[in-house]
């Protein structure tokens, strides 16, 4: 999608961090020199664009609860059926196909490990598919959103 | 209305935070409503997680691919074990490097334990770009495997809240 410049002012401005107050878009308004329905207007463009994930807070992974990444093989021709029975569990999040025997990779989010163990088995109870279950031991860099300098 | 959050508020505050703030002018008095709560209470209790470290950020969330970054590969290394935080350390600090986790191995199935991901906009640009990463910090020698992504299924953020019916049962 294409951005305009004041949709990639407000990005790089505010995807590491915006202004934790009752009226968040007006001070961000504010701070570009614009106004506040023009805000609106630029990230109600980015949802329309499928551009935005949204908008708040990115939960500390380790703080909010437990979380792994996981992986499956699975047989080509069953593919869309495995990713879509996937995508069904509320805890799966950035679920890809990747190209790997492995083919299959995605987040699993929940309170506390023992649920992550629940859904695990609950997949491979349902697909017949062993996960590759890969829990982060160390972090060395998080992600902290994209730089916009070299967007199409 | 309240002016503090019961358990049960905070939680369902959380699982609300998790989908997003509403582009309303007003986002907190509008999860305030949900709550049963007041404004003032939702705000205070993000700016305590905030301030707590329960948020990496607050911000605009990006999808990624939508944007143009559609070249996204996810390198896996196999470090020996002693190395791994040196290394790990070295490469997260790289340019391009979004993310650097250490990971468990999986014998015999999966040997690599540390895993980097790098956008770009083209394929070739990336593989470039990380063979180049890789001589510039000495490591093209350590077996490693580029996956690339080729769809995205689903791309969202992390519900780490339990669902409402557990939390109330």
């Amino acid at each position: 999608m294409h951005l305009d410049a004041l949709s990639r002012r407000l990005i790089d401005r505010f995807q590491h961090g915006m202004p934790l107050c009752a009226e968040p878009y007006r001070a961000m308004a504010e701070e570009l020199g614009c106004a506040e329905t023009e805000v609106l207007a630029c990230l109600q463009q980015l949802e329309a664009g499928g551009g935005l994930s949204r908008i708040g807070p990115v939960f500390e992974h380790s703080r909010a609860g437990a979380s792994t990444l996981v992986a499956l093989a699975v047989p080509p021709v069953r593919l869309e059926a495995v990713a879509e029975r996937i995508n069904r569990f509320p805890e799966v999040n950035h679920n890809y196909l990747r190209e790997h025997r492995y083919n299959l990779w995605f987040v699993l989010t929940g309170p506390d490990r023992a649920h992550l163990d629940r859904v695990l088995a609950e997949i491979e109870a349902d697909t017949g598919l062993v996960p590759l279950d890969l829990p982060m031991q160390s972090a060395y860099r998080i992600d902290l959103g994209f730089p916009l300098g070299d967007l199409p | 209305m309240t002016l503090t959050l019961d358990h049960p508020q905070a939680l369902q505050l959380r699982r609300l935070l998790e989908a997003g703030l509403p582009l309303v002018s007003r986002p907190y008095a509008w999860l305030a409503e949900q709550l049963g709560a007041s404004e003032d209470a939702v705000l205070e209790q993000v700016r305590q997680w905030n301030e707590g470290g329960l948020f990496r950020r607050v911000g605009v969330v990006l999808k990624h691919r939508a944007l143009g970054y559609r070249a996204n590969a996810m390198l896996v290394l196999d470090v020996p074990d002693a190395a791994v935080d040196a290394i790990g350390r070295q490469l997260g600090a790289a340019p391009g490097v979004n993310l650097c986790y250490q990971r468990p191995r999986r014998l015999p199935q999966w040997r690599y334990n540390l895993f980097c991901m790098v956008h770009g906009r083209e394929r070739e640009q990336v593989e470039r770009q990380i063979e180049r990463l890789l001589a510039e910090q000495g490591l093209s020698e350590l077996p490693h495997q580029l996956l690339f992504s080729t769809r995205a299924f689903k791309q969202c953020g992390g519900r780490f809240a339990p669902p409402a019916e557990r939390a109330h049962g």
